[in-house]
C-alpha cells in the first residue's frame, strides 16, 4: 500500500488540496497532478537547474523536495511570469535577446533570474552569471541570456 | 487527478514535530534515513542508490535551526540553511572564511534548502562545511533514544561518507571555537566548473602575534582524500616563525604527501598538486589580509 498525504498549497496564488504518493517529487506532482508542464526536468539530481522554482521566495530545485514537503508553502512556477499574449518583463527580454533556443532550460534560467533580481535590484554582470551558473544550456552559450538580464534591470521603472 | 510518476523506491514518510516523537522513531524504526535540505539525500532517492524503508524528514523540527554567539564559540543548529549562513551578519563577523567556502557550496538554488548538518552528515570528501568543521576543531551535538553525546572533529571523521552518527542518532547542533581577534583566513578550491564539487581545497587560519610571526595555524585541505585532511605535523612546526614564501612551501609540500583519492577523471598526482596549489593559495590569502590589517 503506498504512503500518501493529503497536502494544501498555493502555486501561482491559486490554492490546492491534493492527495500525494509521499515519494513523489514536486517537480513531478507540479507537472503530473497539476498539469503545469512548463516546469522541465532535465537531470533530477539537481544540477541541470531546469527545474528551478520559487517556493516561499527562494529559488529551490523541485526535483529535490518531495511535494508532500510543500505542505502550506507559496509556490511559484514559470506559468506565473507572464502569457504568450502577455510576456513578463524578463521574458520578452529573453525574446528580443535571443536567450532561448530550444527552450528546455528556459523556465528554469526565468526562475533563477526573477529570484535572483529580487533579491538583487541592481547586479554586475560577473553576478548574473554566478546567479545562472546552476542553470544549464546547451544552444545559446549564455550570452544572450546575460544580456537579456541586463536588457530587463536597464527596462525598469527607477524606484521611487 | 493523473497520477504523478514516482522515481524514488517506496518509503513510509514520517515528519516529526518535537525531539521526544523524533527519538521514538529512531529507537523503533529500521532501515531509516533523515533527510535535512535533501541536496544530497534527494538525488540519492531519486536514482535509488538508497532505498530506505522510512525516511524521517527533519523539516518540519522546531528549533533545529540557528546561529547562537557566545564569547568562545558559535554554535549552529543542524538545519540551519547553507543561505542562511551566507547573509548571516554573525557568520560574516565571526566566521568571514565560512561565507567564503559558501559561495562554492553548489548554488544558489540548492543553499536555500541545503543545510550544514546535513553536509556534516552525508560528507563528501569534496564538501566545504565538513572541511570548515574540520579546520575549527569542531565539536558535533548528536542525540537519540540512548541520550545525548559531544563528537570531536576528531572522532566525527570516520570514513567515506561515514560519520560517528549512529543509525539512531541525530546531529543536533554544531560548535565552532572562534580564534582570537585579528586572525586572518584564507580559502581557495579549484572545481572544473562552477559549484562543482572540488577536485581539491584548502582553508587555512593563522592568529599572529607581533603582526608578522604565526602564533597558532590550523590548515585543512579538502577534496583530495576520503575525508578532509588537517597538516597538523606542519602547523606545529611553523608556530613561531614567519610564514614566508618558505614557509608557505613547507605547508605546500606537506600537501603534496597526502594519500590522495584517484578516480578516471583525475589521478592522484594531480589531486595532490593541485592540493599543493590551493594550501599556497589560501596562505598567501592569510598573509594578504594580516597585511591589510596591520
Amino acid at each position: 500500500m503506498s504512503d500518501t498525504r493529503r497536502i494544501t498549497l498555493r502555486v501561482n496564488g491559486k490554492p490546492h488540496t491534493a492527495d500525494v504518493e509521499t515519494r513523489v517529487h514536486l517537480a513531478d506532482f507540479l507537472r503530473g497532478s497539476l498539469g503545469l508542464t512548463g516546469t522541465h526536468l532535465g537531470c533530477e539530481h539537481g544540477v541541470c537547474g531546469a527545474c528551478t522554482i520559487i517556493v516561499d521566495g527562494r529559488a529551490v530545485r523541485s526535483c529535490l523536495m518531495l511535494a508532500v514537503q510543500a505542505d502550506g508553502a507559496e509556490i511559484e512556477t514559470v506559468e506565473s511570469l507572464g502569457a504568450a499574449d502577455a510576456l513578463s518583463p524578463l521574458q520578452k527580454a529573453f525574446s528580443t535577446h535571443h536567450a532561448l533556443q530550444c527552450g528546455f532550460c528556459t523556465p528554469g534560467m526565468l526562475m533563477s533570474l526573477e529570484a535572483f533580481l529580487r533579491a538583487n535590484p541592481q547586479p554586475s554582470e560577473a553576478d548574473i552569471r554566478e546567479a545562472i551558473s546552476g542553470n544549464i544550456c546547451r544552444c545559446t552559450g549564455y550570452q544572450g541570456i546575460v544580456e537579456a538580464a541586463l536588457a530587463a534591470i536597464a527596462a525598469r521603472e527607477p524606484t521611487q | 487527478m493523473s497520477e504523478s510518476p514516482v522515481k524514488p523506491a517506496p518509503f513510509t514518510y514520517h515528519d516529526p514535530r518535537s525531539r521526544a516523537e523524533l527519538h521514538d522513531l529512531l529507537a523503533c524504526l529500521e532501515n531509516t534515513k533523515l533527510l535535512a535540505g535533501g541536496q544530497s539525500l534527494m538525488p540519492m532517492l531519486n536514482m535509488r542508490i538508497v532505498a530506505p524503508d522510512h525516511l524521517i524528514d527533519l523539516n518540519r523540527m522546531p528549533g533545529m535551526a540557528g546561529i547562537a554567539v557566545a564569547e568562545n564559540h558559535i554554535r549552529i543548529g543542524a538545519m540551519t540553511r547553507q543561505a542562511d549562513l551566507h547573509d548571516s551578519a554573525e557568520i560574516g563577523n565571526h566566521l568571514p572564511i565560512m561565507v567564503k567556502a559558501l559561495d562554492h557550496v553548489g548554488h544558489f538554488q540548492t543553499r536555500s534548502r541545503g543545510t550544514i548538518g546535513g553536509s556534516c552528515c552525508h560528507l563528501d570528501p569534496a564538501a566545504e562545511l565538513p572541511a570548515l568543521c574540520a579546520l575549527y576543531d569542531a565539536e558535533f551535538d548528536i542525540s537519540g533514544p540512548n541520550g545525548a553525546r559531544k563528537v570531536t572533529a576528531r572522532d566525527w571523521f570516520q570514513d567515506y561518507l561515514q560519520s560517528a552518527l549512529a543509525e539512531n542518532e541525530v546531529l543536533d547542533s554544531i560548535r565552532l571555537p572562534l580564534w582570537p581577534a585579528g586572525t586572518t583566513y584564507g580559502f581557495s578550491e579549484y572545481a572544473r566548473r562552477s559549484g562543482d564539487f572540488a577536485i581539491a581545497g584548502a582553508g587555512v587560519l593563522v592568529a599572529w602575534q607581533n603582526a608578522d610571526i604565526i602564533k597558532r595555524l590550523a590548515v585543512v585541505v579538502f577534496g583530495v582524500a576520503s575525508q578532509p585532511i588537517r597538516l597538523r605535523a606542519i602547523e606545529r612546526d611553523l608556530v613561531g616563525t614567519r610564514l614566508d614564501a618558505e614557509a608557505i612551501r613547507a605547508a605546500a609540500d606537506a600537501a603534496k604527501r597526502i594519500e590522495a583519492m584517484s578516480d578516471p577523471y583525475v589521478s592522484s598526482d594531480y589531486r595532490r598538486r593541485l592540493a599543493a596549489v590551493t594550501v599556497e593559495r589560501a596562505l598567501r590569502a592569510a598573509v594578504q589580509r594580516a597585511e591589510q590589517l596591520a
